[in-house]
């Protein structure tokens, strides 16, 4: 059996017949080809996968498409505008806030959910904040600072 | 995952139909569970029937002296909640530190509790406030809801619709986190109510449990004082990679001391 499944993503309305046990990954990942979402874990503990479903970070591994019927999703690819960086990608390039750069897409939509709650978070808040992504090259310390700088460059 | 079909009632009673009706159905709410689950092949429902599209299980409100949380809120929603914050503020705090921003963004108040995971927070809260779950069917008390690890008294394709949490005097919740998985090694939610004092410990057994020793010390003087010398019985602890029983037994009177301290304020 497969079911009619309807997301607007990156602004685009997408609609594509899929099974019912597809996650929202696979839809973006597989159906759509948008590959700057990440599987990392599969197992909603690394937050390779954060994209935004109607404004808020969650775990797209760990839910199905058919949860996300008829909502606003955003991922890594929706963020840019107009050719330009957004303030939180540009901040993670000038603080050296990757190395191999596979936590980064889903940390960069942690991040900018979390400046969205607290445009201006303390160092102490980031790092709770992260708490739901992990990174295995940086040390986490210029992630951090990026963040905040992103945060702050999102104020405006 | 295995195969199986996906519905989405906008009504309960389409849902309690929808269940009905497969061969084996199970209802998804946020899936923070539920899904790891099916992902290990430890299940292999016919279908699921997802909560998340009705409307009345949904909303916060407080009236009456008590907050009804609707089984479909998420953990994110509570903890944000003017009222929760207001009236129940250590519920605000037990919600805010479930796993992570992107768990509490999708996982629910209903699927916690209807799960009863033994490291799970929100049955320290129920238990502790001797809160009321509602279902489609009935109302069940807090101390004849959680019948053992990962078991309830909710019956086959029986929804739960809200949880009432009577507010108390005052009350704290305090947990030992798991640093790797974020659940509770131990959690203690501690509360003054008008019925007497409260005290329940997730986490440590297989099951929510309540602590009368520290009940009735607390009784005579609600200080972390009181609880000095009181002791847990470490056989009736978990015991696993993460921790001994004895481990575990300790971390209850020192968890407890502190989830006193937060209700003092
Ligand atoms: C990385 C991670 C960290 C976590 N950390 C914590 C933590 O620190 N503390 C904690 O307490 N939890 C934690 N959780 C679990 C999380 O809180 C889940 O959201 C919760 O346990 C289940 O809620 P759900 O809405 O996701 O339910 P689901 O996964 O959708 O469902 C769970 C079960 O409940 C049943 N169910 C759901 N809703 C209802 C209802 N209304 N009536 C009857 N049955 C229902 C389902 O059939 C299923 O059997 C964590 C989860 C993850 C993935
Ligand atoms: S891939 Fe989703 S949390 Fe790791
Ligand atoms: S930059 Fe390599 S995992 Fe984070």
């Amino acid at each position: 059996m497969t079911i009619s499944v309807t997301i607007t993503v990156n602004g685009q309305q997408e609609t594509r017949d899929v099974e019912p046990r597809t996650l929202l990954v696979q839809f973006l990942r597989e159906h759509l080809q948008l590959t700057g979402t990440h599987v990392g874990c599969d197992t909603s503990q690394c937050g390779a996968c954060v994209v935004h479903i109607d404004g808020k970070s969650v775990k797209s591994c760990t839910i199905l498409a058919a949860q996300a019927q008829g909502a606003k999703v955003i991922t890594i690819e929706g963020l840019a505008q107009d050719g330009k960086l957004h303030p939180m990608q540009e901040a993670f390039r000038e603080h050296h806030a990757l190395q191999c750069g596979f936590c980064t897409p889903g940390m960069i939509m942690s991040a900018v959910d979390l400046a969205q709650r607290n445009p201006n978070p303390s160092e102490e808040t980031v790092r709770h904040e992260l708490e739901g992504n992990l990174c295995r090259c940086t040390g986490y310390h210029n992630i951090v600072k990026a963040v905040m700088a992103g945060a702050q460059a999102m104020r405006g | 995952m295995y195969a199986f079909n996906y519905h989405r009632p906008a009504s309960l009673a389409d849902a309690a139909k929808l269940l009905g009706g497969a061969s084996d159905g199970k209802f998804i709410a946020g899936g923070q569970t539920l899904l790891p689950t099916l992902k290990n092949r430890l299940a292999s429902p016919s279908d699921l029937v997802d909560l998340t599209g009705i409307a009345e299980l949904g909303g916060i409100s407080a009236s009456g002296g008590a907050v009804s949380i609707g089984a479909i809120t998420k953990h994110a929603a509570v903890a944000t909640s003017a009222d929760v914050k207001k009236a129940i503020p250590a519920l605000a705090k037990l919600a805010g530190g479930i796993g992570d921003p992107q768990v509490r963004n999708m996982g629910t108040c209903g699927g916690s509790v209807a799960n009863n995971d033994p490291a799970a927070d929100y049955p320290a809260a129920v238990v502790g406030l001797n809160a009321t779950v509602h279902t489609n069917k009935r109302k069940i008390a807090a101390d004849a809801f959680f019948t053992g690890l990962f078991e309830t008294a909710l019956e086959e394709g029986e929804i739960i619709t809200k949880i009432e949490f009577p507010q108390p005097k005052r009350a704290g919740y305090e947990k030992f986190r798991n640093p790797a998985s974020r659940y509770a090694m131990v959690g203690v939610f501690v509360a003054e109510t008008a019925n007497g004092i409260r005290v329940a410990v997730t986490g440590a057994g297989p099951c929510v449990f309540r602590h009368t020793e520290m009940e009735a010390a607390l009784g005579k003087s609600f200080s972390p004082d009181a609880l000095k010398g009181i002791k847990t019985d470490p056989a009736k602890m978990n015991s696993d990679i993460h921790g001994s029983g004895e481990y575990r037994a300790h971390l209850v009177g020192v968890v407890a001391k502190r989830a006193v301290q937060n209700a003092l304020g």
